[in-house]
């Protein structure tokens, strides 16, 4: 199928996508609406020689692809909000133990089991700060079934990268969505694998960091012995207790994706320059936000859209340096307002920030950003 | 005694450096972790070609002491991991290492599907009859009636049968013995380390810090006579009635099959789906 | 008997040498309990002490037994 367009689902772009990154590993358990991931999962990866395990839970299935990962493979799993609470445990080991894997949520409304069918992007926070302790983490959103594709293969590189976990956030309106994406082959697209350490070491330290931050990882039953630990612990791998090394740890867990911004973040503009006013979208409500800046353009406003592709680490630096000069900024979301806070933080106090905002299950539709736009107008 | 030397002397999958080790005086965990590196010894494998995993406990701080490679989870999720190990790598010889709370309690569900999958994993289940790392508080496996430090008057809970409950679930190599019986340990896991499938030896352990000292057996010796006094063999217990083997340990082999196990079948299903895309 | 602290015991015997790593021993007794021919007594810490070393037949049950990786048998001749 490589090389073709497809006029296919967001769920089967992101497993079309996860197979030319090399993937060979997924662990679910079916829930709407990602069922049709694991569905396609299950098909194509026994074709390329790759497996697909059916899991007990959602705990099992993060588990199992945590050690599908360091046994080697890439390996993803697909779930929506209830699932994704119960994996928060275990992306936390993720995190800790730095093994590199990605996490698809398929957002759907909730609290609990809410709307299963319906659409939602009110996991975002829930992204950002789900586990417990300090920590960064990645977090990628896909507007479209063509994003499906190509940002999940990002999705893959930088959790290669970095060895860590990535959340793929995608919500019911982009998975469920059908159109045409060009599926790209290998050869077509960047693919980065995990760093190995050297041969000849007179021992491997597996949590000893070079200067990007990132240790590299052994192959198990390769040179060298391996140890993953999920507690405090030293570059040995062994658990410590020592304040200075607990420190260190959390620090370097944090900074080697906090510092490596520049290279995790990725953002779309629409017509942003020159403009009066500002648009800042992510996932599915993009859609909505590039149609309500149209709509507004026959009014006569200059209005450009920011498309976050990266929602998590937050580019603020960006956010204020595109907005500061804007006459106001709206949000839409299909939440309460939670990245808003972010960009709250980020612009500066003079200039006018709305939301539009919609959590009844329904997608959010450009006229109500076009409400919340005319709210900035009025101030 | 000093053991004949084989290809890789079991000291060789031993972390000495780290010892003495953190368990308690006459916890039963240093007898069955050195019945497991001689085990280890008997089966010809290399270090670099044993993965152990453990979950949370005190039992899930026995890769401290190995020279294995090693992955330190969290608390009932050994399984799984193990799992997503072995079938990414399946020339690793994988091990998950558990406690009653990790394996049969938390991480009971897990239990009851890696048997089910009959992955081909071995999990070796130290049961010391409660929590002792947090402070001797029941677990699923605590006898009915005894005191632990949240079962002051007695727990309430009749307890788990691992073994049977293993057995049932489909595990195609169930054993069951005491660190009073020693030797089997060894033995045992040696057995399941040689099995196609998923394999499970569950060693029941003194725990004298707690759940001995709540229950009138405060040293060891007094515990491991507990067990001998305790347990008795699948074989006898086949001809007793139920309330005969009211509170015993039943010891021995519950099954040994051979069979399909999940990475057998799962070759096959790839086998499959290759010709379908062939053939599209 | 002198027992020093963090060092290797070792007690030779007619037949047989117990190495005894007293810094690894935590005093459980278990091989005070199950040595067939009650080779050792506890000091008052609990830690053995090989009081009958000639009566040792060499059967290695207090090394199979012992929790803490503290006891070695060994035959005489062998290092």
């Amino acid at each position: 199928m490589t090389g073709k367009i497809g006029f296919i689902l967001g769920n089967e772009a992101i497993v079309e996508g996860a197979l030319v990154s090399g993937a060979t590993f997924f662990a679910g358990y079916p829930i709407t609406p990602s069922s049709e991931i694991a569905e396609r999962a299950s098909r194509r990866l026994p074709q390329v020689g790759g497996y697909y395990l059916q899991m007990e839970d959602e705990i099992a299935s993060i588990a199992a692809i945590i050690g599908a990962s360091i046994g080697g493979a890439k390996a993803f799993t697909a779930t929506s909000g209830p699932g994704f609470s119960l994996m928060q445990e275990n992306i936390g080991l993720a995190v800790m133990a730095e093994v590199p894997c990605v996490i698809i949520n398929v957002q759907r409304s909730g609290p609990s089991t809410g709307l299963a069918t319906k659409p939602a992007q009110a996991d975002i926070m829930q992204a950002r700060w789900g586990r417990h302790g300090d920590h960064s983490i990645i977090a990628i959103s896909p507007s479209t079934v063509q994003e499906c594709f190509d940002l999940i293969i990002f999705a893959f590189n930088v959790a290669e990268t970095y060895r860590c976990p990535v959340l793929f956030m995608a919500d019911a309106t982009v998975g469920h969505l059908r159109e045409g994406c060009v599926l790209r082959s290998k050869d077509e697209v960047e693919i980065i694998n995990r760093k190995r350490p050297p041969e000849g070491l007179d021992e491997y330290y597996p949590y000893k960091a070079d200067e990007d931050l990132v240790p590299p990882m052994a192959t198990l039953g390769g040179h060298y012995l391996s140890r993953f630990h999920s507690s405090s612990h030293n570059e040995k791998g062994l658990p410590t207790s020592s304040p200075e090394e607990a420190k260190d740890l959390i620090k370097r867990l944090y900074d080697k994706i906090e510092k490596n911004k520049d290279k995790i973040v990725k953002y779309k503009t629409f017509d942003v320059d020159g403009s009066d006013y500002l648009l800042i979208a992510f996932g599915g409500a993009v859609r909505a936000a590039r149609q309500a800046a149209l709509d507004a353009k026959k009014r006569g406003l200059k209005v450009g859209v920011l498309q976050l592709q990266t929602v998590w680490p937050f580019p603020a630096e960006y956010v204020c340096e595109l907005a500061k000069d804007k006459k106001g900024v709206v949000v839409p979301e299909m939440n309460m307002g939670q990245i808003i806070g972010e960009v709250r933080k980020a612009v500066p106090d003079a200039i006018p920030v709305v939301g539009a905002n919609r959590y009844d299950g329904e997608p959010l539709a450009p006229y109500e950003i076009m409400k919340a736009l005319d709210e900035v107008l009025s101030l | 005694m000093s053991r004949r030397s084989k290809e890789v002397s079991w000291k060789a999958f031993l972390r000495e450096e780290s010892l003495p080790h953190q368990w308690c005086a006459g916890c039963g965990y240093g007898v069955i972790l050195k019945s497991m590196l001689y085990a280890f010894e008997k089966s010809g494998l290399a270090p670099k070609d044993v993965v152990v995993v453990t979950g949370i406990g005190c039992w899930g701080k026995a890769d401290d002491y190995l020279y294995t490679n090693t992955v330190h989870v969290t608390h009932g999720r050994a399984l799984p991991i193990a799992t997503g190990i072995k079938v990414a790598n399946p020339s690793l010889k994988v091990l998950a290492l558990m406690g009653d709370g990790d394996s049969a309690t938390i991480g009971g569900n897990h239990l009851i599907h890696s048997s089910r999958r009959n992955i081909d994993v071995t999990a070796i289940i130290a049961n010391n009859l409660n929590y002792g790392m947090t402070g001797g508080q029941y677990s699923c496996t605590t006898p009915l009636d005894s005191r632990t430090s949240t079962s002051w008057y007695g727990d309430p809970e009749p307890a788990l049968d691992i073994c049977r409950l293993t057995e049932t679930a489909g595990a195609s190599f169930v054993a069951r013995t005491t660190v009073y019986h020693v030797g089997t340990i060894e033995r045992y896991i040696l057995m399941a380390l040689s099995h196609e499938g998923f394999s499970l030896v569950e060693v029941i352990s003194p725990c004298p810090t707690y759940f001995g000292r709540y229950n009138k057996m405060p040293k060891a010796p007094i515990m491991l006579n507990w067990l001998k006094d305790k347990a008795i063999s699948i074989e006898r217990a086949k001809n007793l009635s139920e309330e005969e083997l009211s509170g015993a340990i039943v010891t021995g082999v519950f099954a040994d099959k051979k069979g399909h196990s999940f990475l057998s079948r799962y070759n096959e299903i790839q086998a499959r789906a290759k010709k379908d895309l062939e053939g599209e | 008997m002198a027992i020093p602290e963090g060092e290797i015991m070792v007690v030779e015997g007619k037949k047989f040498r117990i190495e005894m790593r007293r810094d690894r021993c935590k005093g459980c007794e278990i091989c005070v309990e199950f040595c067939p021919k009650k080779v050792f007594e506890a000091d008052e810490l609990g830690r053995p002490v090989p009081v009958r070393v000639d009566d040792c037949i060499g059967c290695g049950a207090c090394e199979l037994r012992c929790p803490d990786f503290a006891i070695e048998v060994k035959s005489k001749g062998v290092s």
